[in-house]
């Protein structure tokens, strides 16, 4: 089932949370869902679960308006909120049948699919313990078997791995990536090796506007324009490098590197490339080029620059 | 209507997990059985076979009571983050309304119900009025229902429990105490209004077993007004 996110707005009061946010998820899709603290993501997602209705624009999920289908839209998500509310005096296994009565689950198949989510979910020993005495992953764990008690065709996760240990951290992305082959997944998080990692698109949203949309490889190329290579270049005079490298052409910065007397980091200049001319300015001087790495920028960087700079 | 259950059950079963359901209980046949049968004007010093004072005590038990069993009805899902959850499932605001109403209804006529021995014992000892009791009864269902409204409305406007009982009780003494007085302080047009506004009067009419359609559209209305204010402040969404 595909979600269409159209030109949604919604404000508290004078401020605007949501401004005319556009965009598609497909099936078989997971989508990061990036931004900083406040930029929009939460109320995004409380939008597309029906929690509020946007003030403009309108969100279709199958076909379905949020405005005009509420009951219809929310049988096809789980969900799990940011903040992973639970009833905390209810047992574990008594709560998911409540999660799944009330999603309308047909009552012959509740159990099956009460069995199946404490295995996926590894919640076997906990089942019949009280939500409030379990840790905060276990409780995290409890909130995704929530989410997916009935099957979704539409996943919405807010933070689904916090609170989780790195083992299970690994386990519940190799599950979300199960489940995102067939299904649509969106996924918040605020970690971005998490989502570099989990997800095929990546959205990143800052003061309610959608700035990128794309694959990581995608986001750093268009971030990325220049090409920076890192050098090391043994065997001659240090400062005598540094002229030799800043004397070429295309070459724009030369800086140092702190790790290694000889290493540095060359920058071109936009559209051009210096490897070549470095090569040969090595040959040409009788210098040993020991390495040379072009340098991926990291998405963090990218998230930086996206997100702080306008 | 299957959705209202699901949540009225899951109610229900939290009012008597949290032990709230049977401290309240007791609490109430405690009180109501100590001014039946011991105290004060109790069924022996009137010594006839009534069930006048039960009802009198009740009204004010009642009155105090309910709101405790509804102030956490919404407020506590506001604050921990439930509503959220319970909101994006494929129930209305009306379903969750409903059924955290009946939830709360259900459990004073737990309450009520264990009161009936009070009722037999009576009824043994002496020649009582039985259309008289019944409709006790139903006054006391009627006054409950309005109250449990006032206070589900009370507690969709505050994420403090506190203050949602506060606010319930507020609103009460109203149509509990409030309206009858400033209708037998003042005269003429006034006293009429708020004559009918004041619950005791509907009330007391029930409890003598007179059974009048106004009054039932009284109460009925009240507790409509009250859930439809519910639903707004829920739909608001305001955290």
């Amino acid at each position: 089932m595909e979600v269409f996110v159209e030109h949604v707005s919604k404000s508290y009061g004078f401020q605007k949370a949501v401004d005319n946010v556009s965009f598609q998820v497909n099936p078989g899709e997971i989508v990061g869902f990036l931004g900083p603290n406040g930029a929009g993501k939460t109320t995004t997602m409380k939008i597309i679960t029906c929690f509020m209705p946007p003030q403009e624009g309108d969100v279709k999920i199958g076909g379905l308006s949020v405005l005009e289908k509420p009951e219809e839209v929310k049988k096809h998500i789980g969900y799990l909120p940011e903040t992973n509310p639970l009833y905390k005096e209810m047992p574990v296994i008594d709560y998911l049948r409540f999660v799944a009565r009330l999603q309308g689950v047909p009552a012959g198949r509740i159990h099956g699919r009460i069995v199946e989510m404490v295995q996926v979910c590894g919640l076997v020993a906990e089942k019949y313990k009280k939500i409030g005495e379990l840790s905060k992953g276990y409780q995290q764990r409890v909130g995704l078997a929530q989410a997916l008690i009935h099957d979704p065709e539409v996943l919405i996760l807010d933070e689904p791995t916090a609170g989780l240990d790195p083992n299970q951290i690994v386990e519940i992305r190799e599950l979300i990536r199960k489940i995102g082959r067939e299904k649509t997944v969106i996924l918040c998080s605020h970690i971005l090796a998490e989502v570099e990692a989990t997800c095929d698109r990546i959205l990143i949203i800052n003061k309610g506007h959608i700035v990128a949309d794309g694959t990581a490889a995608s986001l750093r190329k268009q971030a990325q324009n220049k090409e920076i290579v890192r050098v090391i270049i043994e065997e001659g005079n240090r400062d005598e490098i540094i002229r030799g490298l800043q004397g070429i052409e295309t070459v724009e910065l030369v800086d140092p590197l702190p790790d290694h007397t000889h290493a540095f980091e060359v920058q071109s200049r936009p559209g051009a490339g210096s490897r070549k001319a470095i090569f040969r300015l090595c040959v040409d001087k009788g210098w040993y080029l020991t390495e040379m790495t072009p340098v991926e920028r990291k998405l963090e960087e990218i998230f930086r620059d996206l997100t702080v700079a306008n | 209507m299957n959705k209202i259950w699901i949540i009225t059950k899951r109610e229900l079963r939290s009012f008597f997990d949290s032990l709230m359901a049977y401290i309240l209980i007791v609490l109430f046949l405690g009180f109501s059985g100590f001014f039946t049968w011991l105290f004060g004007s109790d069924v022996f010093l009137v010594n006839q076979a009534s069930l006048q004072s039960f009802f009198g005590i009740s009204f004010w038990t009642l009155f105090f009571f309910i709101p405790a069993i509804t102030m956490g009805l919404l407020a506590e899902e506001r604050k921990s983050g439930t509503l959220e959850l319970l909101v994006t499932k494929p129930v209305s605001d009306w379903q969750i309304i409903t059924g955290k109403f009946l939830a709360a209804f259900l459990l004073i006529c737990i309450a009520l119900a264990l009161t009936l021995p009070y009722y037999i014992t009576v009824a043994s000892i002496g020649k009582i009025d039985h259309g008289a009791v019944w409709m006790g009864y139903l006054g006391l269902l009627f006054m409950s229902a309005a109250y449990i409204s006032i206070g589900l409305f009370a507690s969709s406007i505050t994420t403090n429990q506190i203050v949602a009982f506060l606010i319930a009780l507020f609103i009460g003494i109203f149509f509990h105490l409030l309206f009858g007085l400033l209708a037998s302080g003042s005269g003429g047009w006034f006293s009429g209004l708020f004559g009918y506004l004041s619950l005791s009067t509907h009330y007391e009419s029930m409890a003598r077993g007179v059974i009048d359609s106004k009054d039932v559209l009284y109460f009925l209305s009240i507790v409509f007004t009250g859930l439809i204010c519910t639903e707004l402040a829920l739909s608001r969404r305001a955290n």
